[in-house]
């Protein structure tokens, strides 16, 4: 995650006059021990017990059992990891460049003086607030393969389409093919953002130097888009890597664990087979995946985004 | 602009008067080609609020169809005589409105909570200085690196323990300290002025007062946007209510619609039906409070 912090001027530096330091922090309690208490036991508390529960074997029934890195290593032998792991990078490869390059559009266009832009926004961003499940079974049916909408129109042109989530070669581009419809508003949303924050001077100026639309674009929009788009690139990242309710859905990881994702392998370890201590383990493996990615965040903004 | 620069360079070369207006200095080939760009743009805009669109209509479609036009293999875009049958019919399968009521009350609930919690708490880290202020805050926004998968787990098995699994209070309070909540609000609090909050404390108010009269009102589209995403993520929440639930008199939405194409798979017409009450209260209040489901949503990067 991506967060800017600021601090307040003053902050730290003392309370205020006659105050006596018993009743600030009584006060301090008071306001934020409710959240303090709530976060410790529902996430804090959960994430230390995690990395504990990710060293040791248990099922609930019988007493748990230390077993230090056994879970990690069975993980990094365990085909359906890799597999798992496999599908989630083929989804993110899929599906990152097609929304953002589809949402980088829509988002260059609603960015031109055009009339009734209001409506065409609000129609990109309703898939965007509406419930996964609802979107992931809307998919599934216009993806069924003999009923469908899409293979109908698919159809009109000729062409016979594809088994879509019944076929196992199909199964990741069907469920890429829904997330890019569900997130295709939420990008360009942040895109657009980022594009109006521009000042229009510097098209101006370059306008006046005689620079093409697709030269204006490429030397002077994009470049001081770079902030935004690699923002939009992070969050976009790591939400891939949490990839689950539309793959539940859609397909339940099949067919034949054709489509089955990291945390799907997640799931099923934690609620079919009650093996909490390596679903810990693996969910520390995303974690670590997520973690990389911020890092690298972290390393490449100072170095080739333009700032203005 | 540019039209006006072109415009100058042709008046001099043609030594034309300056009444003529800009259509006859530009070039008729170049409005033509304004005419074609501006076309093309909005046959763009209009293919992809089609792409956006369609499967919408196509959902509301089929949730009014008779099951004999739905598995037809040239689609009936219109149902020829539409039916609320499939609402009626779930109504019938499921205890629908208890199931709506849950869908809305842990949505509000959740969302009220957030809103006191963070509020508090957030008003601690802006507003009051103490010791180790900072570091906890660090500890705060670290934890939204953290992804939820990741608790997920541990959480249950505390449910289990707390023998809250199937119950409200198991489904609702994990989702009420939210983290990024604080971080929002804290974000506007801090630009409250200062010089108010001293006026204020010479007056002889508290913190309390200052915080419920003065920090609350002022950020109040902060707050707003907190409502919005915090409904809406409650809302639409799967994995949390999906491990947590296990009577369909306690799931929410999503979770119930989740069985209900496991029970119907082949019945769309219900399914769809199901599909469009999960998203039909979300999108209304889309189309009320736009502006705060956007800001939102470009302020934090969270889909909700």
């Amino acid at each position: 995650m991506a967060v800017v912090t600021r601090t307040s001027p003053k902050s730290g530096a003392g309370g205020r006059l006659g105050e006596k330091r018993v009743t600030r922090w009584l006060w301090i309690i008071f306001f934020l021990g409710p959240h303090l208490i709530g976060m410790s036991l529902f996430l804090i508390l959960p994430i230390i017990a995690s990395q504990v529960l990710s060293l040791a074997e248990w099922d609930l029934l019988t007493p748990p059992k230390w077993v230090g890195l056994d879970n990690y290593t069975a993980l990094f032998a365990s085909p359906d990891f890799w597999s798992a792991l496999g599908h989630t990078f083929l989804f993110i490869i899929g599906y990152l460049p097609v929304v953002l390059v589809l949402g980088l559009g829509l988002a260059l266009l609603l960015n031109q003086k055009l009339r009734g832009l209001v409506l065409f926004r609000l129609a990109f961003f309703m898939p965007v607030v509406s419930a996964w499940v609802a979107v992931a079974l809307l998919w599934k049916w216009l993806l069924n393969p003999r009923y469908g909408l899409v293979n109908y129109l698919i159809g009109l042109l000729g062409i016979q389409g594809p088994g879509w989530i019944f076929d196992p070669g199909w199964s990741i581009p069907s469920i890429i093919l829904a997330s890019v419809w569900k997130d295709l508003g939420f990008v360009m949303m942040l895109l657009l953002a980022g594009l109006q924050a521009i000042p229009l001077e510097y098209s101006e100026a370059a306008r006046i130097d005689g620079a093409n639309n697709l030269k204006l674009l490429w030397k002077i929009t994009l470049p001081l888009l770079s902030p935004t788009l690699f923002f939009v690139i992070v969050i976009s990242l790591i939400n891939s890597f949490q990839v689950f309710d539309q793959v539940y859905v859609m397909t339940g990881g099949g067919p034949a664990g054709s489509s089955q994702v990291l945390v799907g392998e997640i799931v099923n370890n934690a609620f079919s087979y009650s093996r909490f201590g390596y679903a810990s383990a693996m969910s520390w493996v995303l974690f670590a995946l997520i973690f990389v990615v911020t890092l690298v965040q972290w390393a490449l903004q100072k170095r080739f985004v333009h700032y203005q | 602009m540019d039209q006006y620069f072109k415009g100058t360079t042709n008046m001099e070369a043609n030594n034309q008067p300056i009444q003529f207006s800009n259509h006859y200095q530009t070039h008729p080939l170049k409005v033509v080609a304004k005419v074609v760009r501006k076309t093309l743009m909005y046959f763009a805009l209009v293919v992809a609020a089609l792409f956006s669109l369609l499967p919408f209509l196509w959902m509301l479609s089929t949730s009014l169809k008779a099951p004999g036009e739905v598995l037809s293999v040239s689609p009936v875009f219109v149902p020829t005589n539409p039916t609320l049958a499939n609402y009626a019919a779930i109504a019938e399968a499921f205890p629908l409105g208890r199931i709506f009521l849950n869908s809305i009350g842990v949505a509000v609930v959740t969302t009220l909570g957030q809103l006191l919690f963070c509020s508090m708490a957030a008003f601690a880290f802006a507003r009051i200085p103490f010791k180790g202020r900072n570091a906890l805050f660090i500890v705060y926004l670290t934890t939204l690196m953290i992804p939820s998968q990741v608790t997920i787990t541990p959480l249950f098995i505390l449910m289990t323990g707390l023998g809250w699994v199937n119950t409200y209070q198991g489904l609702i309070l994990p989702g009420m300290f939210s983290a990024f909540g604080v971080f929002l609000l804290r974000q506007s609090f801090l630009g409250f002025p200062r010089e108010y909050e001293e006026a204020a404390s010479l007056d002889g108010a508290n913190y309390w007062t200052i915080y419920l009269r003065l920090v609350l009102p002022f950020a109040r589209p902060a707050l707003a946007t907190l409502s919005v995403l915090g409904f809406m993520s409650a809302w639409n929440s799967f994995l949390w209510p999906l491990f947590v639930t296990r009577d369909v008199e306690i799931m929410t939405l999503p979770v119930a619609l989740a069985t209900l194409q496991g029970r119907w798979t082949t019945q769309w017409n219900l399914v769809m039906a199901g599909a469009m009450l999960a998203i039909l209260p979300i999108l209304l209040m889309y189309l009320c409070a736009q502006r705060f489901f956007v800001q939102g949503m470009t302020m934090s990067g969270l889909k909700g």
